[in-house]
């Protein structure tokens, strides 16, 4: 009786707004199918679609070993069980909030200071994108949003808000850098359309460029909110992920540069997730310059509150300044090399990427390989990635990016070696394409249809609803 | 800092940037009396040696009867996390983030909510989906039931937390079902049916009922002969059943507690598509710090759209695991959950019976971290004015914070949740006295 339980549930629930409707959702269960091992299964597809790192976890391995206290489960630090079981203020406990406001800190090189009172916890970046969406913007009011973009804003800014999301057009003329008039552009879009828009959200370091905002791209942007009196939020989920210069500059820095400047409209988003590798513990964090927007937060924080027990061990890891630095230093490092033999690789077999200090991936050129300049083009060339090179990548368009031929690749989730095995096959993609080979291999699917629609997000590169034991079975990318 | 509340826009600049309605609206439940006790105790709590003559916090339904369990299980069972296998698993940990939740934490879920049931019930860990809290469980699921302006039906009183988590950000409506001490604050077939008619002509489409069994604040468990009704009203007009069953595990006795997951089995699942459990382990085992909510849907739709949505509120991987050794332990869960109802029963029958000394009485109960005490014979008239002239009456001069019936939505003035788990014995006994000198001077005085 499926038809009867479909319609009594909500609109919410019924639509599409969960985005795992993607064409792209093949990439995954390709991936979940058959997955790369390289003794078991050297033919396998090679996960490059997660960003996530896990090229430092020996540190922090190390770090848990040493510090037992840390946690209340091991015979030392248990005397604490109790008190962190009953501990449910949604302000967290006081030495985890000064421990996340003290790493935010180093990650900035200590130019920027942190009130801990401002740090509001949520369900990860995830839950602090939708909880500061909900403080910000009335159903039907819109968000400007740069492309090429991160697919889960689609989710995680529309889907329960029913705000909706407006693309700042940004392309390759000039390294998809946000400019003034890109800004405006978008935003007298909106009003023509009677949307009201109600901020501007950056993400810096940027995902999927790996390029930072400078210091004009930031004040810019700040300018520009203050001129039209909207909020402006940064998510900056991947700062300690930049590895070059030009170095991170955080929107905090430039506010307190800018004594002109309306604080209350000013929002950032962060997580443990990235910077180190600790997705599943589902530490978001907001910080609000807005006093409001804090106490409001902290309200709907009561619907995803980090676990005290996670509280806990992190504000002893983070407030341990020597392991921070040492961590912050060496895993920058780390990124830093594996991008640079990753780009090299490409390099050398002409593939161009752009060229970026940050992130867990590159964003990588393969325009050339296209039959045509369309998305049609850039999906059958991703399918022959996907289904006969055997990699799973992230294709522009469900980052809604303006121009096809773009390709995320991740490269932070594997080892050197299987980092090599993915660099010759697609090396061996490029030869054959190169010769022709490429266009007999390619497989027709049934539906290619892709919708460019920016407003009402049609697919998104979704992790799979997938039985398959696989330990990374679910991601975000 | 201080960070100044809504009440004043903060901004120095000429044009104040405006906040969405959702933000701007108190439908957070914050300004209710059932937070304002908790100032008072947090300015001056008690303390048996430091501060004897402080606040005792008795609105605030925790369940630390059973923690020396708990701290005992970890004790023989924490592993010297030098051993490569624990911290090798650290990696795999941190890095699992799959919505799905952990298959162990799952399975341990689903075994220890038969458990409680004494078997009565089967669980399958698939439709187990996992949440931070039954706070975020109940609002996910209003969101997955109910479109913004549509209404749930909840019978009176109620857990006052509701109207922030179902009503909030989803724009959803509560419509009280209305019950009363005259059959000891039973559902009734006319009461539903009433409610579903206030709300028709209200022009709000009804979606579900959301009832609480063992039910927050009565402290009492729900007949069956009442969820065959509910149920039955449900499939007349195709709408909902969730059933928060978050103080399943603190029925003072298993044979007490009928949980709508065994009327469903007898029933051969007739309607279950219809039905949704809500769980936690924040009363039961007394974790509320670990966020570990769950939603159990019989419906397919509901749980492959509740897992996505879960997405804004999982649980921490860390904690998962520990929860998944703990609970798949089944002689400690059986031996947990059979003292923890034995201590929560005496906890109540030694509250209720010094009441009674006192000449107050409660409500019949059998289930929870509180009783329902009946101070109408108190009120000078039986107002919801003097209920709560009357509870700050207690709150300054007795110095206890209870609960009263209001910010439940009780429709009848008088009656007070007063929580008795969260505190040692002694403190009890301290809180019993200061009750009984209360009403010894207001009966002196009358």
């Amino acid at each position: 009786m499926l038809g009867s339980q479909e319609y009594i549930l909500s609109k919410i629930a019924s639509n599409d707004g969960h985005g795992e409707n993607s064409a792209f959702f093949d990439g995954w269960k390709a991936y979940d199918a058959d997955p790369y091992h390289p003794t078991k299964n050297p033919n396998g597809v090679i996960q490059m679609g997660l960003a996530e790192n896990q090229l430092s976890f020996d540190l922090v391995e190390e770090w848990v070993r040493n510090n037992p206290m840390a946690s209340i489960c091991t015979p030392e630090g248990a005397s604490q069980f109790k008190d962190i079981a009953i501990f449910q203020d949604y302000h967290g406990l006081p030495e985890f909030r000064n421990a996340v406001a003290r790493f935010m800190e180093k990650v900035r090189g200590d130019r920027v200071r942190f009130d801990p009172d401002r740090i509001v916890m949520s369900g990860g970046a995830t839950g602090a994108q939708e909880t500061l969406t909900f403080c910000l913007a009335d159903p039907g009011e819109a968000l400007l949003v740069p492309t090429p973009y991160y697919p889960a804003n689609d989710r995680d800014l529309t889907w329960r808000t029913g705000v909706e999301l407006v693309p700042v057009i940004c392309d390759s003329s000039n390294g998809f850098k946000m400019t003034r008039d890109g800004l405006e552009a978008a935003y007298k879009a909106a009003l023509d359309s009677n949307t009201t828009v109600k901020g501007l959200l950056l993400n810096n370091p940027s995902n999927p460029l790996g390029t930072v905002l400078d210091r004009e791209a930031l004040s810019m942007a700040l300018s520009f909110t203050n001129d039209k009196n909207i909020h402006l939020i940064c998510d900056e989920i991947y700062s300690a992920t930049v590895f070059d210069e030009p170095g991170f500059v955080s929107i905090a820095e430039i506010l307190a540069e800018s004594p002109d400047a309306n604080p209350d409209l000013v929002h950032i988003v962060y997580s443990l997730s990235k910077d180190l590798g600790f997705p599943g513990f589902r530490v978001g964090i907001l910080y609000s310059y807005n006093d409001a927007v804090v106490c409001c937060a902290r309200k709907m924080s009561s619907f995803g509150l980090v676990s005290t027990q996670t509280q806990r061990m992190l504000a002893s890891m983070l407030a341990d300044e020597e392991f921070v630095g040492k961590f912050l230093a060496e895993s920058a490092a780390r990124l830093g090399a594996r991008r640079a033999a990753m780009c090299q690789g490409l390099a050398q077999m002409g593939v161009g990427s752009l060229k970026g200090s940050a992130g867990l991936y590159c964003w990588m050129d393969l325009r050339r390989l296209l039959k045509a300049a369309t998305f049609e083009a850039e999906m059958e060339l991703w399918r022959v990635i996907v289904n006969d090179v055997r990699i799973n990548v992230s294709p522009g368009a469900s980052f809604h990016c303006a121009e096809p031929g773009w390709f995320r690749v991740c490269f932070a989730n594997m080892d050197e070696e299987t980092m090599r095995v993915a660099l010759s096959r697609i090396s061996k993609l490029v030869v054959q394409s190169k010769s022709g080979e490429a266009r007999k291999q390619c497989r027709r699917r049934s539906k290619l249809e892709i919708s460019l629609s920016f407003r009402r997000l049609e697919e998104i590169m979704m992790s799979p609803h997938s039985p398959m034991t696989s330990p990374l079975v679910r991601t975000m990318t | 800092m201080a960070i100044k509340p809504l009440t004043q826009p903060s901004s120095a600049s000429s044009a104040a940037i405006s906040l969405s309605k959702i933000a701007v609206s108190n439908t957070h439940g914050e300004d209710s009396p059932y937070f304002a006790g908790w100032k008072a105790y947090d300015e001056n709590p008690y303390d048996e040696s430091s501060n004897p003559s402080g606040v005792i916090q008795m609105g605030l339904a925790e369940n630390q009867v059973s923690f020396d369990l708990l701290e005992k299980y970890l004790e023989k069972n924490s592993s010297d996390p030098t051993s490569s296998g624990r911290v090798s698993s650290f990696r795999e940990n941190a890095l699992f983030q799959d919505y799905h939740g952990l298959l162990s934490f799952r399975k341990a879920m689903a075994s220890f909510m038969e458990q409680i049931r004494g078997g009565r019930a089967k669980f399958d860990p698939e439709r187990i989906v996992i949440t931070a809290g039954a706070t975020a469980a109940n609002e996910l699921l209003t969101f997955i039931l109910a479109d913004p302006g549509d209404a749930l039906l909840v019978p009176t009183p109620y857990y006052p937390g509701f109207d922030r988590d179902l009503r909030w950000r989803t724009g959803v409506h509560i419509v009280p079902i209305h019950c009363d001490s005259s059959n000891a604050f039973e559902i009734t077939p006319s009461a539903l049916d009433s409610a579903y008619s206030d709300a028709e002509s209200r022009g709000l489409r009804v979606r579900g009922v959301l009832i609480t069994n063992p039910s927050n604040p009565l402290g009492a468990t729900v007949k069956r002969a009442v969820l065959e009704h509910v149920l039955d009203f449900g499939a007349l007009k195709n709408i909902h059943l969730v059933s928060d069953e978050i103080y399943s595990g603190s029925a003072f006795s298993d044979r007490e507690f009928v949980s709508i997951a065994e009327v469903l089995e007898a029933r051969g699942g007739r309607g279950s598509e219809r039905c949704h459990i809500v769980y936690s382990l924040s009363k039961d085992l007394g974790l509320p710090g670990f966020r570990v909510g769950t939603i159990y849907s019989y419906n397919d739709a509901v749980v492959t759209t509740a897992r996505r949505m879960s997405s804004f509120t999982l649980i921490s991987s860390q904690t998962q695991q520990l929860l998944a050794t703990m609970l798949s332990d089944e002689e400690f869960t059986a031996g947990y959950i059979e003292t923890n109802r034995e201590r929560l029963r005496r906890r109540y029958r030694m509250i209720v019976d010094e009441l009674g000394r006192a000449g107050i009485e409660c409500l019949k109960g059998n289930a929870g971290l509180f009783c329902w005490m009946n101070l109408s014979p108190f009120l000078k008239d039986e107002t919801v004015e003097e209920e709560l002239a009357l509870w700050e009456c207690i709150l300054r001069e007795v110095k206890l914070n209870i609960s009263p019936g209001v910010s439940c939505h009780c429709a009848e003035p008088g009656w007070f949740r007063v929580c008795f788990a969260n505190m040692s014995e002694q403190t009890l006994q301290v809180a019993l006295a200061r009750i009984h000198d209360f009403v010894e001077r207001r009966r002196g005085n009358q």
